[in-house]
């Protein structure tokens, strides 16, 4: 299916083009009416904007898509705003600080000009995609606000890539919509306090939203890749915000540059699974890797050190490495010790007992799983069995290596993941070379910590 | 070669953006296609579902005629085939007929000289 490869591939915004147009543009289209109508008209805001698509296509799809079709796109939306400010003046209020001046027809025309000024839309979107990190608000329920609200994710859409039903996922998004429109007006950026206090909370959604593209359950491949091109995208209006550009918004930026950068080589076209030892690592994006260096490099100024720079700096290791041998093993799993303590989890301290491993050998390795604390809530992860398969399969147990793969096989979550497994299991029937299986991991590169994942955030 | 008019009818509203995208790219890929093959004689026009219809005598002016949306002609193209089975042939590559919606397939009545 090549349309895996086009997902995988098409990270950068100028390679985009008209691709995700509509969902691109939905996001900043819903912002700033919102900013106009005030919060508590969010559905009224969708309406107008879900209108101006509408009127869009109906145009388009016969005449062809014109030459600046954003700004077509927001001039129909004022217009189609306009509308339904006349329409609705008598019935509601508006944006509090704009409330008066759209009530007059006098005022009303020059003001919504005004608001749909390229200078005034700029922070539109970082002022929604604060509000949708209301601390009010559970972690998923962020997540799968942004993605309706900011990605213009629909519930079906968001429900396959999170793994749940359709209703789940309704439920989800309207009761955050719930939530979002008792707030008396959108995000206030101009707070700097209330800026740094909201920041950790849209990071961490960011990152969220990142993974579950990375490696999520999902078996709708395009899906994750575009997930992770969400991502990317609302972290650099984040980091392209007038406010903010501080170190540990770069190293998000950075991690995410850098673990992207290797999408293409870590699925193939036929959407099978390369573990980080298999990859052909001239497959890698070296734009983004370059991106993610750089990002790194200015994200090390001030006193804090996040988890993101830690896990920027585990993949800027993978990153520059030629080859897994060629690799600093033991770097990366100083780096885990470091994450470990900053964010306690089983899935990082799995990653860490197979840095060492690859480092000290499958011994240490194997000690090291043994000393996870609370591994039992890894028995769900098919990565946690599938380490310890193979770290016996290096120390030749090939029996020993089987079971541990087929345990991990009975809790894999996709197609993907069960070919990949059902690879490892076949290498253990083989005449194994043993200096080749030592090469190799069932890592697909890279653990991380997601909401469905047993050590998530509850 | 003959020239005909595809009327576009009917057909749902997007559900999502992603959706509206998915729409419009089946239509450029459609529209692209037929350039390619020489077919397009004018993309024609969109309309809007509004209107007013003057009846017989000009005494009378209603808002409509169209009892049912599903009835209203969202818009034309002019295309040309060499007859009109042909002509139906292209419309069947339409994707308004994904949408529930319908192309009525009009030859252009020639002027004989």
């Amino acid at each position: 299916m090549t349309s895996t490869r086009d997902g995988t591939d098409a990270g950068g915004e100028a390679a985009a083009g008209i691709d995700h147009l509509f969902r691109r543009e939905s996001g900043r289209l819903v912002a700033t009416v919102t900013r106009v109508f005030g919060v508590h008209n969010l559905a009224l805001a969708e309406d107008v904007v879900q209108d101006a698509f509408c009127k869009a296509l109906e145009v388009w799809k016969i005449r062809g898509v014109p030459d600046n079709p954003a700004a077509w796109l927001m001039a129909t939306a004022k217009h189609k705003a306009l509308d339904a400010l006349r329409r609705e003046r008598t019935a509601r209020t508006f944006a509090p600080d704009v409330d008066r001046l759209l009530r007059s027809e006098w005022t009303l025309a020059p003001t919504v000009q005004e608001l749909f000024a390229e200078h005034a839309i700029r922070d539109d979107l970082l002022r929604m995609m604060f509000s949708c990190c209301d601390p009010s608000l559970a972690e998923e329920a962020q997540v799968a606000l942004m993605l309706n609200i900011l990605c213009g994710l629909s519930a079906g859409e968001i429900a396959g890539a999170f793994v749940i039903t359709r209703a789940a996922a309704e439920k989800r998004i309207t009761r955050a919509k719930q939530t979002l429109a008792q707030a008396e007006r959108l995000f206030d950026l101009t707070s700097a306090a209330d800026f740094a206090a909201r920041l950790p909370a849209v990071q961490r959604a960011l990152y969220l939203l990142f993974n579950e593209g990375y490696h999520g359950a999902s078996t709708a491949h395009v899906v994750r890749a575009e997930l992770c091109d969400e991502a990317m995208r609302l972290t650099r209006v984040l980091l392209d915000g007038s406010l903010d550009a501080t170190p540990s918004t770069r190293a998000l930026a950075a991690l995410m540059y850098l673990n992207a950068a290797r999408l293409p080589a870590r699925l193939d076209a036929s959407g099978n699974l390369h573990a980080l030892h298999d990859q052909d690592r001239s497959r890698w994006d070296q734009r983004k890797l370059a991106e993610g260096l750089r990002l790194l490099g200015v994200s090390a100024t001030g006193e804090m050190l996040t988890e993101y720079h830690l896990e920027a700096a585990i993949a800027s290791i993978h990153a520059v490495a030629t080859s897994a041998d060629t690799t600093d093993w033991a770097a990366i799993a100083t780096l885990y010790d470091r994450l470990l303590a900053i964010r306690p989890s089983p899935v990082v301290a799995l990653s860490r007992a197979i840095a060492i491993g690859q480092h000290e050998g499958p011994e240490r390795g194997l000690a090291e799983i043994d000393a996870i604390a609370d591994r039992e809530r890894l028995e769900h992860y098919p990565f946690y069995a599938a380490a310890r398969g193979d770290f016996e399969l290096r120390r030749g147990r090939r029996d020993v290596a089987r079971k541990h793969y087929e345990t991990a096989l009975a809790v894999a979550r996709n197609p993907a993941e069960r070919r990949f497994l059902a690879g490892r299991i076949a290498d253990c029937g083989e005449n194994f070379v043993t200096s080749q299986s030592a090469t190799r991991t069932p890592l697909p590169d890279r653990q991380h910590i997601r909401p469905q994942d047993p050590d998530a955030a509850r | 070669m003959s020239e005909f008019v595809f009327l576009y009818r009917g057909g749902s509203r997007p559900t999502s953006p992603e959706d509206g995208q998915k729409v419009m790219e089946k239509w450029t890929g459609w529209f692209k296609e037929m350039a390619a093959n020489g077919q397009i004689v004018d993309r024609g026009q969109p309309l809007e579902g509004t209107g007013k219809v003057v009846k017989a005598g000009g005494k009378s002016i209603v808002d409509g005629p169209f009892a049912e949306a599903k009835d209203v002609v969202g818009g034309f193209t002019v295309i040309k085939a060499a007859d009109l089975a042909a002509a139906a042939a292209i419309a069947k590559g339409c994707p308004i007929l994904e949408r529930g919606g319908d192309v009525e397939v009009r030859p252009i009545m020639k002027m004989e000289m």
